[in-house]
């Protein structure tokens, strides 16, 4: 329907109009899911673990029960006890029993903050002194913590039925190794025998937590009658309904989940920990209950990504052409299977057009909490690595980082390490605009350097559901499944509008409950634009052949005699008859008298989202005596296939970097000998403030994805990816010492100086 | 359940009483940046909160013969706007001002600070390098103090259960007398001190040292008064040696631990980069008066 | 237990309450007075999410005492706007693109007030000195500083 390559034609997408959810944003009416308020409701609060691995002897609940206000106490006796499945319901790799698990301890808690026992009562106060009145008792076993330890023979193990997946023959004793996996193309020792250059290093990165400002938080009913409503926050309402009907032992019918404003979640609210504990609270105490996390909760009991350790290996001629590479991933699933290590195997070397290459990967899992998907899960831990093994190699050949990486960009045709062929990419665009980008040009003076690095995420298309009415006065009711994290209701809205040809003003988008609009997957993955996006787009050009359909009738002229052109129908032609045009408000309004109201829906399962590439260059100032990394400029350059919004685009690259900035200097998990997080709180899990850092410069490329109505790819995951890497790649440029650990922490930055001697 | 009693006294007198006839633990609530956290988490619990910001002097600032005299619960961000004691006494109220964010700094004070006797406090380095006092209020009466008496070990002070601090008297400035105050941070803004110095130096008009008081916080159980580095400032200028002398006393002086906040080494070091930076700029403010 | 009672001014309306000598600023205006617009993101003072105005002072609902408040007048994002009439800070992040969830908005946007009120000309270092307590997670603060310079070229009568 529409020619992609016409941007000048479209007028809407592209402009940057104000989000219609704005208003209430800016007046503090958001309702977020700590806000929402159901009648007569109670609140919860939880009992969590303070050993990093123990067995729960004895749960003494009846302190707890007989304190006035507590009108109920739910331990994992009062959840059905799942067995194995497999899920497909969020972001990244499920299993039904270890959800279970995970949302409350059942035989063994497995660590720091796992959740033994949830309480309501009718404040939030007295939930909390009942949490406390609740004695359990906890047969302490011995703990680990770092993944290297975790896979070592004789190390604590968490699971007595994990043996090793992926390796031959399979092994006959439990281990914390939960598989191996393993990508591989050509002849990677043909490879290193022809390069000029080969350099190897070990890279290690901590884990991070997402740390969205909005804790998680819901409000849930169970009623008697078996029907369950539920208002939360997350990252898919259609999700929440999936795990709480699993895990609960209800039909999916009984569940109604309806999707509050939500603050941040970058992944981490893209599987439940509270809302089944609400539901069962309910269940017992006859009343709705609220449950709101404290922030020291959300660090100790949600999940953040792995950290890991990385083997690099990659070699290259003298001009530059990479002959080999190869990575070994080990990453920390925390204390259920799980990591995103396929994703960290299969992005690391998606940058380039090598014939020999390798990735192997373990998912171990160790007594911290079960991680959950973080933007481009797995990407930026291995990127670190082999971005800066890349740069290491161009330094080697004395080569500029950025010609080295356009030789051998992956490009139209390039069949990647994990599979597929590329088409319609746009990393040799995204390479040459951040080497023309102004501030490449700017003169760096004494402990100053520079970084580059490129980032890959593949994005995804999937389910989703849009439906559109037109109102009685032309104006339009938009609803999708897909709950909005970032301003897609305003991109949403400008589809709509820009392939009915009205305002955007003129449509208003919301996202509809469960029960609402048909199964929408969850919002990752970089997913919403394109896959929801599509489906607005069929909604509504079944709308417009509707309007044309309404015009005909009124003309008494046939269909494919009528045109619709900037949001009224026209007569096609000479041929089709002499008619002043009829906009969509003229045919809105005399819709009863042509067949009844106007709407229309779709339903996707999209696919051929077009892969994002990113690309870094970050200016840093170091300051050898005490190690810190001043960041000076930033530039991040991205294909983002056709950027809808623009503001809300440069967004997400501005969002993704800052949290890589993060990732890269500061935010870590500590835990203590006893295994218990040390940092639970924003003042030592340290996130980037505003006073850390400088302009964030963008630098938008648009190579179309054909697969898309306007040609958008995902933006939100790929900006992560490249930061540490250029980081790492910059303090170098500025100090001669590579950091080979994440967090480039001021007491690490300054030993490595140290041991350096510089 | 836990519920503690809140009293807003007007005057000394019943603050006092309050605090010595409490059944169980009371503590005084001044800005409460700290308190209210610290309850909230459950590490204290106490039977009686004492609000002392509605007794006359607790909050404000008065120029007197003998000095500066700040009421205990004057929040950071009134100290940061009174043009003369900044202009007085730079690196105090500069130290007082990098406590928290502008939000923390609506609300907290000298007294909270020093009271809380976290040997990382970011206001105590300044206070004791400037020579500041503690007036002491309790049934016995009124005290005064050097503020470097009043902590005695993470968590603890000297003051009696009935005891508060009213007001600080920090003296005036005179001749050539300037001082400064740099901590360490991993970023910017919003972190816990994991080094922290505070110099005060005098100087004749050639620029030589005269007087010099030299503090380091975050590196022991309580901040550190450096007689030795002050001796190594004193009867020297500003030069490559004697910085030299004084990174190496800072750093010799330092008995840090181990944290999520830093280790001894980077702390150790750390210390004497910043005694370098800080005595650089106290001497340059004050060959400038 | 006994409650504490507590006159003040709430957005230029006399209030009343009754508190826990526990309960902060914060739960009082969001339990109690259905001010949910000032959010808690952490409950210690870091991340200012809650962030209100007493007696025209910035400071963390969350880190002062609902028995503190007698006497005093506490401005939220919710009393930010004339009426319907949005404050241009308010319409300047809307402008900009300076959100995404909206969760820290309220508080930067009482931060940000703040700010102006105080110095109607920052720099772009001064602005992000003083904002460093609201954190964002999402944008990287690069429309937040946008907007806050837009909006002060706005109060100070300059065409943006």
């Amino acid at each position: 329907m529409n020619d992609i390559s016409l941007k000048d034609a479209l007028k809407v997408v592209g402009t940057r109009p104000v989000r219609p959810d704005g208003v209430d944003k800016v007046m503090g009416r958001a309702q977020f899911g700590g806000d929402a308020v159901m009648p007569g409701m109670i609140f919860g609060s939880t009992v969590r673990s303070p050993h990093a691995h123990a067995r729960i002897i004895k749960i003494d609940t009846s302190a707890a029960e007989a304190m006035k206000g507590v009108r109920a106490v739910v331990t994992a006796a009062d959840l059905p006890n799942i067995t194995s499945e497999e899920a497909f319901v969020g972001e990244g790799p499920m299993n039904f029993r270890d959800l279970s698990c995970n949302l409350m301890a059942r035989d063994k808690v497995l660590y720091d903050g796992h959740v033994v026992a949830a309480v309501a009562a009718t404040s939030t106060s007295i939930a909390r002194a009942a949490a406390e009145a609740i004695k359990v008792e906890y047969e302490v076993l011995p703990h680990v913590i770092n993944e290297m330890e975790a896979m070592q023979p004789g190390a604590p193990v968490l699971h007595d039925d994990i043996f090793t997946s992926g390796v031959d023959p399979k092994p006959t004793t439990p281990s914390n190794v939960v598989k191996r996996m393993e990508f591989a193309k050509g002849d990677l020792e043909a490879g290193f025998a022809a390069a000029d250059k080969i350099v190897e290093r070990t890279y290690t990165t901590a884990p991070v937590h997402q740390a969205y400002i909005e804790p998680h938080a819901c409000v849930a009913a169970f009623n008697p009658d078996g029907q369950c409503q539920v208002i939360c926050s997350s990252q898919g309402h259609f999700m929440v309904r999936a795990y709480c009907a699993k895990l609960l032992g209800i039909d999916i019918s009984e569940i109604r989940v309806t999707p509050a404003e939500i603050g941040g979640g970058f992944g981490g609210k893209t599987l439940v920990y509270l809302e089944p504990l609400a539901l069962a609270l309910s269940r017992k105490a006859g009343r709705p209950v609220r449950m709101v996390m404290t922030r020291e909760e959300v660090f100790r009991g949600s999940g953040p990504t792995s950290g890991g350790t990385i083997n690099v290996k990659v070699g290259a001629k003298m001009d530059g052409t990479i002959t080999a590479a190869h990575a070994e991933v080990i990453l920390q699933a925390g204390a259920y299977p799980g990591s995103p290590i396929g994703p960290a195997l299969m992005t690391c070397w998606a940058m380039y057009d090598i014939e020999n290459a390798s990735a192997v990967g373990f998912d171990v899992v160790s007594n911290r909490p079960k991680v959950a998907a973080y933007r481009a899960p797995g990407a930026p831990i291995s990127t670190y690595a082999t971005e800066s093994a890349v740069d290491e190699l161009s330094r080697a050949i004395g080569m500029d980082p950025i010609e080295l990486r356009l030789k051998n960009a992956a490009k139209d045709g390039t069949k990647a390490l994990y599979g597929p062929t590329f088409q319609n990419i746009g990393y040799v665009e995204t390479l040459e605009a951040a080497k023309n980008h102004p501030n490449l040009q700017a003169k760096l003076g004494p402990n100053q350097g520079r970084g580059v690095a490129a980032g890959f995420w593949f994005n995804i298309g999937g389910e989703s559901s849009a439906s559109l009415a037109v109102n009685e006065d032309g104006t339009i009711a938009l609803v999708s499944g897909s709950p909005d994290i970032g301003g897609s209701r305003a991109s949403m809205a400008m589809m709509a509008a820009e392939v009915l040809g009205v305002n955007v003003e003129r449509v208003r988008p919301i996202i509809g409950d469960t029960a609402s609009v048909g199964f929408t997957f969850v919002t990752g993955g970089s997913r919403v634009t394109f896959a929801t996006g599509t489906a607005v787009c069929d909604a509504s050009d079944d709308i417009v052949k509707q309007l044309r359909g309404r015009a005909a009738k009124l003309w008494e002229i046939d269909v494919e005699a009528v045109e619709w052109r900037d949001g009224s129908a026209y007569p096609a032609g000479d041929n089709a008859g002499k008619f002043e045009p009829l906009s969509l408000a003229d045919i809105a309004v005399k819709s009863g008298r042509t067949g009844g109201p106007i709407a229309a829906k779709a339903t996707v399962n999209a696919q051929g989202a077009g892969p994002g590439w990113g690309v870094h260059v970050v200016d840093v100032e170091v300051d050898k005596e005490t190690g810190h990394v001043k960041i000076l400029r930033y530039t991040a350059a991205q294909d983002v296939g056709r950027a809808i919004h623009p503001s809300y685009v440069e967004g997400q690259v501005q969002g993704g970097a800052v949290q890589g900035i993060g990732w890269a200097l500061n935010e870590e998990y500590i835990y203590d000998k006893d295994g218990r997080l040390d940092n639970g709180g924003f003042l030592d899990y340290r996130v980037p403030v505003a006073s850390d850092l400088p302009k964030i410069d963008v630098a938008l490329v648009e190579v179309p994805n054909p697969r898309h109505p306007f040609g958008a790819k995902g933006v939100g995951e790929v900006p992560i990816v490249p930061p540490m890497a250029a980081i790492a790649n910059a303090i170098f440029d500025a100090t001669g010492v590579r950091m080979t650990s994440l967090p480039m922490s001021p007491p690490k930055v300054r030993a490595a100086l140290d041991a350096a001697g510089k | 359940m836990y519920s503690p009693t809140y009293a807003a006294p007007t005057t000394v007198d019943e603050a006092v009483g309050l605090l010595a006839n409490a059944s169980g633990a009371a503590r005084v609530l001044s800005g409460g940046t700290d308190l209210i956290i610290q309850m909230r988490s459950g590490r204290l619990r106490p039977e009686v909160i004492v609000d002392i910001k509605k007794i006359a002097g607790t909050i404000g600032i008065r120029e007197e013969a003998d000095g500066w005299h700040i009421g205990a619960a004057t929040p950071g961000a009134e100290i940061g706007e009174h043009a003369g004691l900044c202009a007085a006494w730079p690196g105090v109220t500069e130290a007082v001002q990098l406590i928290g964010s502008t939000q923390v700094q609506g609300r907290a004070s000298f007294a909270g600070n020093l009271c809380n006797a976290s040997p990382a406090g970011d206001s105590v380095p300044g206070l004791v390098a400037a020579g500041a006092l503690a007036v002491i209020v309790g049934k016995n009466g009124k005290r005064t103090v050097p503020v470097e008496d009043v902590p005695v070990s993470p968590g603890r002070t000297s003051l009696a259960a009935d005891e508060f601090v009213y007001e600080f008297i920090i003296p005036k400035a005179s001749g050539k007398t300037s001082d400064a105050y740099l901590r360490f941070i991993p970023r910017t803004e919003m972190d816990i001190a994991v080094v922290g110095c505070g110099i005060t130096v005098t100087l004749d008009a050639s620029g030589t040292c005269t007087a010099a008081k030299v503090c380091l916080g975050a590196v022991a159980p309580t901040i550190l008064v450096l007689d030795d580095a002050a001796k190594i400032l004193i009867g020297n200028k500003l030069d490559d040696a004697t910085l030299a002398k004084l990174d190496a006393a800072a750093q010799a002086a330092c008995k840090p631990i181990d944290d999520k906040r830093g280790t001894i080494e980077f702390r150790t070091k750390v210390a004497g980069v910043l005694a370098r930076r800080v005595a650089a700029i106290a001497f340059e403010r004050a060959a400038a008066r | 237990m006994s409650k504490t009672h507590v006159t003040c001014t709430v957005n230029g309306e006399e209030t009343e309450f009754l508190c826990d000598s526990n309960q902060t600023v914060l739960d009082v205006l969001r339990e109690d007075l259905g001010l949910t617009g000032s959010k808690e993101g952490c409950g210690s003072g870091d991340c200012g999410a809650c962030s209100v105005l007493v007696d025209g002072r910035l400071v963390c609902s969350c880190l002062m005492f609902g028995s503190e408040a007698e006497g005093t007048s506490i401005t939220t994002i919710e009393g930010i706007a004339d009426g319907e009439n949005l404050h241009p800070v308010q319409s300047q992040f809307l402008k900009h693109a300076a959100l995404q969830c909206g969760f820290c908005t309220p508080g930067l946007i009482v931060a940000t007030k703040a700010l102006l009120d105080a110095n109607p000309s920052p720099t772009d270092e001064e602005a992000r000195y003083w904002l460093a307590g609201n954190l964002c997670r999402c944008t990287g603060y690069d429309k937040i500083m946008n907007a806050v310079h837009a909006a002060a070229a706005e109060l100070r009568g300059e065409s943006a």
